[in-house]
């Protein structure tokens, strides 16, 4: 297809008329470079609303709730106070992909999210694995609508209190509602609240069953089935699965409410494990579809100064001394990650060809398009961090060890650190690594009810202790029943017991 | 393919009933900090928002998290000067959060959550413990009517406030005053043209002369525009608040040493009712503070919560200080009076009779309402049962016990009842 280079309009102020012309030429060019979307839906809001929007993680319906209200009157206020801008756009992974282009944008401003948002994160939330495999875009904003809808019946039916309570627990466990192996299946509004009927009433049959109390060889079967009734089989990661499953007490509206949390939860969790992927293929593909309007004559020279100022910005790194310092920026290293792949592709240098002998020989776009759909942050930096890009960013690597007096520098960028540094920046973007380690470890079934938690150690890292007795709490709120959460090393020494309820308590009373 | 939408006319309050469901969970801390907030503030400052601070370990959403300490490996960006093997001095623990990372995640590391509510909040937060019934709830909180008057003309202003028959005779002027002197130029021109003898001919060049010069002058005269833009008038208006009366607040309050924090709190909270009751009423309100304990004082609002004093009671030094100051300041015409007292019943015995007759005598013609609470009283004394007597004879005298901010209402009920029906 042949593209007309016809100056798209220049003025610095954004019309409908010049959005139309903009989203068009961009469209065109990012069909060039084989980028594969959702169709979009692009919505222009106030920046009130994008408060709004900031309040429910960019969802445009979600039940209501106090944490969200929380969030929102503290991004007013920073807001307001001028302490904070907010992001110039936002992005839903749902289709068609609904983004959000803040009215107080330039024109400048409006392209590269159009270019940013509509084409970047949208071909990457089309067609990279984890996103194809654990969430799904056609049915998010119908199952939010069941959600609302459904915690908003609950809320009449059992009062808004009960609810929040219970809410407030999922919350709490969020990060553990996250299945890492099992496929959720695809179903539309109509059908999700056709099943949940049906499983509220199944799923209360085997909770009933697994905690059956006739007394049949009661006796000899405590003493024998430990091993054989273990509950669970396996270790099991997802917490709120496990708590819907099997918390003995729950009513179904409960046991739904949890479901909804975890299906929520799991519908973030790819953005969490691609964060410098998405962001990364978003930037750089901002940056060559601007500069391909560009080399085409339809931008002006001015549009570029602005879009040039906006981008570096963007991507500025602050060095690790900084005050302001806060991490290595997604959008720098995820930008410059795939510019990096381009470049082996195109000009390769012979260290590029001993340390990627098969990647140099590749056709750019075919490289970059295998990177994006196949990897998430930690194994995509494992497999294409190049020695060039850890000099130009400057990466060292520390062992802060709390028995050593002093940091201490383990590798630098040279020919000795190269590998070292590619493992370490690659663990660092691992979730398992980076959040506790913290699986159902086992239940007693014919005794007391008890549920026992495993928190096993990385790197000899500590709990928080304020913090991991509020969420046991809420757990306990949940499960009804004690819940002990044991502190082990890597080898399997336990190192530290919580309990909820702090402590023991006489054998005759009830439950709370 | 790709779909515009324009979403800016929508609703923006999405976040409504989360941020509702937010204050309503910090209910406890809320009203503390309002109740700190009346203390401070000055009466007529009760109809703006408020800043509301809550510990952040009460609002803090717990999850699993580390804490620091173990042995962590991380990579940073940005090496200038380390090789493999240098040792660098550990941050003292304010500073982890560069080096750490993760507590920066966290978002701890500040002590409060500050927000503001906006006035609607605060009055709701304080009218809460008033109990106040909701017709008058709604009513203190609406803000003053305005009302549009006339007030002269203005150059500049809207099309659809032209004052036509202004603009019309302002234009009129304009052409007299621009054409006369040509007019004049005219007549005089045309009368030398009738004037000349008809024996100079036709097309001699001084009768083609004045010809021309008169064509010249007609043309000027039509040319003088027949309205011009600064010819324009527009009516102005200026917003006036309705109606706009103004009104006298006397605050009492007994200030011997048996009125304690608890109770110069309730009472203050009485004065801050009837305030927000005049500001519905009245444009302009005066407070005037009158403390007393064997003999008034005028005071500053300050002087007036804070200070303390010990010693008897004459209630009558307060009343007299009232009339006097009436006397010498407020023609009864022009000021509507308020009279709002508080005290713990406490009064010199032989005094009462005299209170009595004063206020029957002298204050109560001259007055609007005259509020009475007495606050915690142990038991009622002479002065309670001299202000009963005054009540049967006057309706427009309140009076009440009180001991919890609910009783406060009722005291100045008629009054709502007379306004709002």
């Amino acid at each position: 297809m042949k593209t007309k280079s016809t100056l798209l309009p220049q003025s610095s102020e954004w019309t409908f008329e010049s959005l139309l012309l903009y989203e068009k030429a961009i469209g065109d060019i990012a069909k060039e470079f084989h980028l594969d979307t959702y169709s979009n839906q692009i919505e222009v809001i106030s920046s009130e609303q994008m408060i709004d929007l900031y309040a429910t993680t960019g969802l445009p319906i979600h039940y209501p709730h106090w944490s969200f209200g929380k969030q929102f009157v503290n991004t007013e206020k920073l807001y307001l106070k001028g302490y904070t801008n907010l992001s110039y756009e936002m992005v839903i992974n749902s289709n068609p992909c609904i983004s959000y282009l803040l009215e107080e944008n330039s024109m400048t401003m409006q392209a590269i999210v159009i270019a940013h948002a509509c084409y970047g994160h949208n071909s990457f939330f089309k067609n990279n694995y984890l996103f194809k495999t654990w969430t799904n875009a056609e049915s998010i904003i119908d199952y939010m609508v069941f959600a609302k809808n459904y915690i908003h019946k609950c809320e009449q039916k059992y009062g808004a209190n009960a609810v929040e309570e219970l809410l407030d627990a999922c919350h709490a466990l969020k990060n553990y509602g996250v299945d890492r192996y099992k496929r959720p299946q695809k179903i539309s509004l109509h059908e999700e609240e056709a099943r949940q009927t049906e499983r509220a009433a199944y799923r209360q049959s085997q909770v009933n069953d697994l905690w059956r109390t006739i007394p049949e060889n009661f006796q000899k079967k405590q003493h024998l089935g430990s091993k054989k009734h273990r509950l669970p089989k396996e270790p099991e990661e997802n917490l709120l699965y496990f708590l819907e499953k099997n918390a003995p007490l729950l009513e179904p509206w409960q046991r739904e409410v949890i479901r909804i949390s975890r299906k929520i939860a799991q519908y973030f969790y790819p953005q969490k494990l691609t964060k410098v992927m998405n962001e990364g293929w978003a930037t750089f593909w901002h940056y060559t579809i601007i500069n391909e309007l560009y080399n085409r004559k339809m931008v002006s020279d001015s549009f570029m100064i602005d879009f040039i100022k906006n981008h570096t910005n963007l991507v500025y790194q602050l060095p690790y001394d900084n005050p302001n310092y806060y991490g290595i920026n997604p959008y720098t290293f995820g930008y410059k990650m795939f510019s990096d792949i381009k470049r082996m592709c195109t000009a390769p240098t012979d260290e590029d060809n001993t340390f990627f002998p098969e990647l140099t020989k590749q056709d750019p776009l075919e490289a970059l398009d295998f990177a994006m759909r196949n990897f998430e942050d930690e194994s995509f930096i494992l497999q294409y961090l190049s020695p060039k890009l850890m000099r130009d960013l400057k990466l060292f690597a520390i062992l802060d060890d709390e028995k050593a007096p002093n940091i201490k520098v383990t590798a630098i960028h040279n020919n000795a650190g190269y590998e070292s540094l590619r493992q370490l920046l690659s663990q660092q973007y691992n979730l398992a690594f980076v959040e506790p380690n913290i699986q159902i470890y086992d239940v007693n079934v014919k005794g007391d009810r008890s549920i026992i938690l495993r928190h096993v150690q990385t790197d000899h890292r500590p709990l928080d202790e304020e913090s991991t007795e509020k969420v046991l709490h809420y757990f306990h709120s949940l499960w009804g029943f004690d819940v002990v959460l044991e502190s082990v090393s890597a080898e399997g020494t336990v190192l530290k017991i919580f309990r909820c309820p702090a402590i023991e308590r006489p054998l005759t009373s009830e439950s709370p | 393919m790709s779909q515009f939408i324009d979403r800016r006319t929508n609703g923006r309050n999405k976040s409504t009933v989360s941020r509702q469901r937010f204050l309503n969970r910090f209910k406890k801390q809320i009203k503390e900090s309002i109740s700190k907030a009346l203390s401070q503030r000055s009466i007529t400052d009760i109809h703006v928002g408020e800043k509301i601070t809550v510990p952040k370990k009460d609002i803090h959403e717990p999850f699993f998290h580390h804490a620091p300490g173990g042995s962590i490996k991380r990579v940073f960006p940005g090496n200038r000067e380390y090789s493999v093997g240098d040792t660098i001095a550990r941050p003292p623990a304010s500073q982890q959060q560069g080096a750490g990372g993760e507590a920066s995640d966290q978002g701890e590391g500040v002590d409060e959550f500050t927000f503001e509510i906006n006035k609607d909040e605060f009055l709701d937060f304080f009218f809460e413990d008033l109990e106040l019934p909701d017709l008058v709830k709604t009513e203190l909180k609406s803000v003053p009517q305005f009302q549009n008057v006339k007030s002269g003309l203005s150059l500049y202003g809207s099309p659809s406030n032209i004052n036509i028959t202004r603009s019309f005779r302002k234009a009129l002027g304009r052409r007299i005053s621009f054409g006369t002197d040509k007019r004049k130029k005219l007549k005089i021109a045309e009368d030398r043209l009738s004037g000349l003898s008809k024996k100079i001919e036709a097309n001699s060049p001084r009768r083609l002369r004045l010809k021309k010069y008169i064509v010249f002058m007609k043309e000027k005269i039509t040319a003088i525009p027949f309205i011009d833009t600064f010819d324009i008038l527009y009516n102005r208006t200026t917003k006036q608040i309705n109606p706009s009366t103004q009104a006298i607040m006397f605050c009492v309050m007994d200030v011997s040493g048996s009125m304690d924090e608890a109770k110069k709190d309730m009472a203050k909270r009485f004065f801050i009712l009837l305030y927000l009751f005049l500001t519905r009423s009245y444009q302009k309100i005066q407070i005037i503070f009158i403390r007393h304990h064997t003999s008034a004082k005028e005071v500053g609002e300050q002087e007036f919560f804070y200070s303390r004093e010990t010693g008897g009671t004459v209630v009558s030094s307060a009343l007299e200080l009232i009339y006097d100051i009436i006397i010498d300041r407020y023609a009864t015409n022009d000021w509507n009076i308020y009279v709002a007292q508080a005290s713990d019943g406490d009064n010199w015995n032989a005094d009462s009779p005299y209170c009595q007759s004063l206020l029957k005598e002298k204050i109560m013609p001259l007055v609007q309402y005259y509020a009475y609470i007495e606050i915690m009283p142990r038991h009622h004394q002479s002065l309670w049962n001299s202000y009963l007597t005054v009540k049967e004879e006057n309706n427009n005298f309140a009076m009440q016990t009180i001991s919890k901010p609910s009783d406060i209402f009722p005291v100045l009920h008629a009054l709502f009842k007379r306004k709002a029906s």
